[in-house]
């Protein structure tokens, strides 16, 4: 199984969610995030006075798949969520030992 | 007795009370998240604090008969506002002594709070409030006195701005406003920087908080500007558009600074353009003409919006730029009346602009520069006493922390989600159910007290 963690921008999550669905995966966690790359951060200017803000809010999802439909997941992400522009994001995948649902204590890729 | 005066006196104290309130949502939006609940009391504490004192001795301080020179008010003779609560308005008109006294505490309160703007973050709540004390006795009180007290024909003699000086000062710009904004700056000097000023950012928090506190102020200051016509009358009338009309004009001047300086038009920007309006039409709304008021208003928001960023070239962190807004707007003000006052306006004489001569221009310099001086003066010795003696800064740790935590134990907002925040701690009064719920309560007011 394999973990894949996409960093976004927040305003793509509806069309990533969508395009993930359409896929037919059936479910991820998406939690707020903030951080920059090589895109940096922006200023604002409060009574002339100009800050340079470092971190920028993202959009962190997390998506247990397959080993077999990661590649195929990666691609979806990286197509749904891309605008072309500076600071779209970066996704990864990272190998995963084992997954329990709670639930049922069903083990590996039953518990998907 | 004069039924619609006193209503309207009555009407515009309480309106010109909303502005304490007003004004500490004002500051408190543009502190940090950490500090805002502390930034809330100091304008709490010092309304409860001078009204007290206005009652007990400032009224009288202020008000009472002049002991010489126009310079202060005898503190004796209304002790306690003794001799006040009797009637002595005939039938034909006349203002219950009562209206006057309560229309004139709400600005002594509101003064003392314009100040804590200047030493956000960082000031012991003890130390200010014994600050506010001690300035608004020897400091506001005899300005008061000075500016506000007018002699009259029943043998009453009052201060020397207002009576012998004869400048214009129609609701407070140099009582109020300069005075506020010199000790603001000579406090700031005297407290210091924040931790990182200048380095880290200090960015407002809660920028729809300022904007509600900028509208409560310029709501309120209709009752400041108006009402100080101590009538429900034409001169009233006047200020209360010349009010109106000068903030509108200040913002519109504030915002163009910044569109052209900085690229975008603020929301902070247009909240305090706001604010240095109605600053310098303060002095200046019973003297001027509407035409002249937006004038006063669009120069006082664009030298407001240049003042703000003295701040940075000079090093004194004066944390929410009492001076750049107040005392520069008051001086915009005070001696803007020199030069745009009209006879025809109802409590005006002729400026420089309107063939008045350098006459009512030098009065107002004069009346403007004897405030600066006496407030920078006292104010440096009541806070220097002050450091000496109980100190008037947070620990750095409390300070980097959080002054909320230290000052008052509370926090403005609960950021928490998960958990819950904690468990319950012993309530006062109750008695402890368990030992080891002792020892944590303990442990936790010696973590946050001091």
């Amino acid at each position: 199984m394999k973990l894949v963690t996409a960093i976004i921008k927040p305003h793509k999550l509806d069309d990533v969610k969508a395009a993930l669905e359409a896929f037919g995966i059936q479910g991820m966690t998406v939690s707020e995030a903030s951080g920059y790359g090589r895109q940096r951060g922006h200023t604002e200017v409060y009574r002339g006075a100009e800050y340079t803000v470092d971190l920028v809010p993202k959009v962190r999802l997390e998506i247990l798949v397959d080993d077999l439909d990661a590649t195929s997941v990666v691609d979806v992400v990286v197509k749904s969520a891309t605008t072309g522009r500076i600071g779209d994001g970066k996704v990864w995948t990272t190998p995963v030992d084992d997954v329990v649902r709670v639930r049922t204590a069903e083990h590996g890729a039953d518990a998907l | 007795m004069d039924t619609g005066a006193t209503a309207w006196v009555l009407t515009s104290a309480s309106l010109v009370l909303l502005m304490t309130p007003g004004l500490a949502l004002f500051y408190g939006g543009m502190v940090r998240a950490k500090s805002v609940l502390n930034m809330l009391m100091m304008s709490f504490g010092a309304a409860a604090l001078v009204g007290v004192l206005w009652v007990m001795y400032g009224y009288s301080i202020a008000f009472g008969d002049d002991m010489g020179a126009g310079l202060l008010g005898n503190p004796a003779q209304y002790l306690g506002l003794a001799g006040l609560m009797e009637d002595t308005t005939t039938e034909a008109g006349g203002l219950p002594a009562m209206a006057f006294v309560g229309f004139q505490a709400v600005f002594a309160i509101l003064t003392v709070a314009l100040i804590s703007g200047a030493v956000a973050d960082r000031m012991k709540f003890s130390s200010w409030m014994l600050f506010a004390g001690l300035w608004a006795t020897l400091v506001y009180f005899p300005v008061a006195h000075w500016v506000f007290d007018f002699s009259n024909d029943s043998g009453h003699v009052g201060g020397w701005i207002a009576n012998n000086l004869g400048a214009i000062d129609f609701a407070g710009g140099t009582a109020v406003h300069i005075n506020a904004g010199v000790a603001a700056l000579v406090l700031a000097l005297i407290v210091g920087k924040r931790r990182g000023f200048g380095r880290e950012p200090m960015r407002p928090h809660n920028l729809p908080t300022v904007m509600l506190g900028a509208g409560l102020l310029w709501f309120g200051w209709f009752g400041f500007n108006a009402g100080s016509a101590l009538g429900a009358n034409n001169t009233a009338s006047v200020a209360w558009v010349n009010t109106l009309v000068a903030t509108c004009a200040a913002i519109l001047g504030w915002l163009l600074v910044e569109r052209f300086r900085d690229g975008h038009a603020t929301s902070l920007g247009g909240a305090s353009g706001a604010v240095a309006g109605l600053v310098a039409i303060t002095p200046a709304c019973g003297a001027l003409s509407p035409f002249g008021s937006i004038v006063l208003g669009a120069v006082a928001g664009v030298l407001c919006a240049l003042a703000v960023g003295l701040k940075y070239r000079f090093g004194y962190d004066d944390s929410l730029d009492v001076v750049g807004v107040h005392l520069v707007g008051g001086l915009v003000g005070t001696i803007g009346v020199g030069f745009l006052a009209t006879s025809n306006a109802p409590a005006g004489v002729d400026g420089l602009f309107f063939g008045g001569g350098f006459a009512s221009l030098g009065d107002q310099v004069i009346a403007a520069l004897a405030v600066m001086v006496y407030s920078a003066v006292v104010t440096a010795v009541i806070a220097l006493v002050i450091k000496a003696v109980m100190g008037l800064r947070v620990s750095d740790e409390d300070e980097a922390s959080g002054i909320d935590q230290s000052q008052h134990a509370e926090a403005g907002y609960d950021f928490v989600t998960l958990g819950g925040g904690g468990s319950a701690a012993r309530q006062s009064g109750a008695e402890a159910r368990a030992p080891h719920l002792d020892v944590r309560s303990e442990r936790t007011s010696e973590g946050v007290g001091a």
